[in-house]
């Protein structure tokens, strides 16, 4: 039996939302609100509406050498339980007990100064990440080679580009030598061999024996590092255990299925800094009944309900299609269709025809997006509905198989004599 | 609260670990003693100090022509100012010194004392991106901004022994005391700091009340008038102020002057120190809640 690294005891997180929104910014406001909770017996909020649970009872545990992914929607507690266990923030209830060194990436280049080169920097951020000068000293080339920006470490990191900037502080965070590695969203940032280059050395960090816990959004790379997964949803514990079995369960809690239909107007998936102009989503057979099972072949048809908010003259609408790991199988945009969009200016429908599904069977989830010629991207939804697949009769010939990968192609054979 | 265990076993309610496991490194769970201080966790992270005063005095001068050599004007300017509004103009004695080198004395601890006094009641908002982001013992932050203008103030150290040849001046044997002033008005600066930084991440109102108190407090010690000059009957309570006792004191060192009544000023260090205390015990009281509102 191996030795338990991280032991969490039904953690539980409450936020004051009021806090949060600047109910008590001034003194004045905490005066008159002190004078009224005089009487109360202790600090803490009466009212329930005034409170939000980011955490409810979470309790697992994490042998030493393991990986896990933790997967969850936006705002399902994932940041902060990785708060809690980096000992950034206190948890309200519960406890945790940690064996071993904890290093924790929550963001890439904390606690850089721009005005200092990169070698000062290299130092600065390790110091703040925990590690000691001779540490640093002893690893300060490592550092600099893998960052790849040697030229250019005497040069103040305000003058480097943001991709220099991300590869340097990655650089110093992948060579914290902590026996718990806490990672958030860290490999969201940067190109994508430099992703490549961090998703391998997180490998090396977990084939070394180490402990690994790991925030996601990219279900591939969760699928690639963790033997298990642990999915969140409004703060408490949807699921522990099996990779492939947690991730269909975290698209099965995100995005609702069975019926085709999602409303979108306030949808946990909506990236930040958007406009809600996609409202909703249908997904319709040939006869235009919405179902949220289809057969391979069959005719698709996936209803944005739009709402322009401002006349849009050159409207773009993008649909990607993503299997069960959340990995693009193919995208719908109509940038590369012939078909034209007239200008749009009132709420309506617009309808996107698939002739014959190529998928093969499983469950797929579509992301959304809608923007302008003029202005770029304005909205956009990642794994906004999911939808099934069933075995169906693609090819016309009422033949099919199992494990014909993803996406099914027509094809003809002949024989040429020569 | 988060403790450290380093040798004992947890000191926690809770089942007990299985017999072949070893004692967590560290347990995680709500704060409940008042007075854990957990200062054994700001000695471990002691480079964390340095590094942050360092960040701090090499980007202070960066992208400014005349750099580091404002460490010295800036004072220089003040002394000059000054001494033409309050000696020439205002004929305010200075106990038989010129004024100038008067002035400069009292301007070394002070400058000292309000630039550390605004930076650690500040710290918290200008380093809440580390609070944010990255766990170590909070009480580095508010300690390293008290550190960091001891750096300008030994630079400024210089034109001072300018000036004493100037005006020939010799130090006394006092001289070997000055550190104690120093770590008097640091531990002053600190004190302070641990009351109205947590308080800051609260109320952004404390950013405006800091630079109000240091005016005040500055006009309440004896930097551009002699203690002289305070009415007798006031004198004591004046000299309950731990700067008063720590301008006397450099006074007293650098240029000869009467020195300060020791036993009030131990009784002031005490103050202090009490002070300092119970600002440990508010400031780990509160930074719990640092990343949570920050």
């Amino acid at each position: 039996m191996s030795a338990i690294a991280i032991r969490v005891e039904s953690i539980s997180k409450q936020y004051k939302i009021g806090v949060r929104k600047y109910r008590h910014d001034t003194l004045r406001d905490q005066l008159m609100d002190g004078l009224r909770s005089l009487f109360r017996h202790n600090g803490r909020p009466q009212r329930a509406g005034d409170t939000i649970w980011a955490l409810k009872d979470v309790s697992f545990e994490v042998k030493q050498g393991e990986v896990i992914g933790i997967i969850g929607a936006n705002g399902a507690g994932k940041s902060t339980l990785l708060k809690i266990l980096s000992r950034i923030t206190e948890p309200t209830s519960g406890r945790a007990e940690i064996y071993g060194r904890v290093g924790s990436l929550l963001e890439v280049g904390t606690g850089f100064d721009r005005e200092l080169t990169g070698r000062e920097n290299i130092y600065l951020n390790g110091a703040i990440l925990g590690m000691t000068k001779r540490e640093i000293d002893r690893k300060f080339d490592e550092i600099v080679a893998f960052s790849g920006v040697e030229k250019f470490i005497e040069t103040p990191i305000k003058r480097y580009s943001s991709g220099m900037y991300v590869r340097l502080a990655f650089a110093v965070a992948a060579h914290l030598e902590p026996e718990i590695l806490i990672v958030d969203e860290v490999l969201a940032v940067g190109d994508a061999a430099f992703q490549k280059k961090c998703l391998g050395k997180m490998q090396e960090v977990a084939g070394r024996g180490r402990t690994v816990l790991f925030v996601s959004h990219n279900l591939g790379a969760v699928q690639n590092l963790c033997e298990r997964v642990l999915v969140l949803s409004h703060g408490q514990m949807e699921y522990l255990g099996n990779t492939y079995q947690g991730i269909n369960a975290y698209l099965g809690t995100t995005t609702v299925s069975g019926n085709g239909y999602v409303d979108l107007s306030s949808h946990p998936a909506r990236w930040p800094g958007c406009l809600p102009l996609l409202t909703a989503v249908r997904l319709l057979d040939a006869s235009g009944t919405p179902k949220g099972r289809f057969l391979t072949g069959e005719t698709m048809r996936i209803e944005l309900t739009f709402d322009p908010v401002i006349p849009i003259d050159h409207p773009k609408f993008g649909i990607g299609v993503e299997d069960c790991l959340g990995a693009r199988v193919f995208s719908l945009t109509t940038d590369l269709s012939p078909s034209v969009l007239p200008p749009l200016r009132d709420p309506c429908q617009i309808i996107c025809h698939i002739q014959e599904l190529p998928l093969t069977p499983g469950r797929y989830t579509l992301s959304l997006s809608a923007g302008t010629f003029e202005n770029g991207l304005m909205d956009a939804l990642g794994h906004a509905v999911a939808f099934d697949v069933e075995l169906g009769d693609f090819f016309g010939t009422g033949k099919t198989e199992a494990n014909l990968g993803r996406v099914l192609v027509k094809s003809l054979w002949e024989r040429t004599e020569r | 609260m988060i403790r450290k265990t380093a040798l004992a076993p947890p000191l926690v309610a809770g089942p007990t670990p299985q017999s072949k496991m070893t004692n967590p490194l560290v347990v995680i769970e709500p704060r409940k003693g008042l007075f854990e201080l957990d200062l054994a966790a700001v000695w471990q992270y002691r480079e964390l100090v340095y590094f942050l005063v360092w960040r701090d005095v090499k980007v202070r001068y960066k992208q400014t022509a005349l750099g580091a050599a404002w460490v010295i004007l800036q004072p220089l300017m003040t002394m000059a100012i000054f001494t033409v509004i309050f000696s020439y103009f205002a004929k305010i004695p200075s106990d038989g010194l010129p004024y100038p080198v008067f002035a400069y004395a009292a301007l070394l601890p002070w400058n000292y004392f309000s630039q550390a006094l605004s930076r650690s009641g500040n710290s918290m908002i200008g380093n809440a991106h580390l609070i944010t982001k990255v766990y170590f013992p909070r009480l580095i932050i508010p300690l390293a901004s008290t550190f960091t203008p001891a750096v300008d103030l030994l630079v400024s150290v210089v034109p001072l022994l300018g000036l004493m040849i100037w005006y020939g001046v010799s130090p006394t044997r006092g001289v070997l005391v000055l550190p104690l002033f120093l770590l008097l008005a640091l531990v002053t600066a600190l004190s302070v700091g641990l009351w109205l930084s947590p308080i800051h991440v609260r109320y952004h109102d404390v950013g405006y009340v800091t630079p109000f108190l240091i005016q005040l407090w500055m006009y309440a010690s004896p930097v551009i008038y002699p203690v002289s000059l305070v009415p007798e009957h006031w004198r004591l309570l004046y000299s309950f102020n731990p700067m008063a006792g720590v301008i006397e004191g450099f006074r007293w060192a650098l240029l000869g002057k009467q020195s300060p009544d020791f036993a009030v000023m131990a009784v002031s260090a005490a103050l202090v120190v009490a002070l300092l205390l119970a600002g440990l015990v508010f400031f780990k009281h509160m930074e719990s809640s640092f990343a949570d509102i920050v």
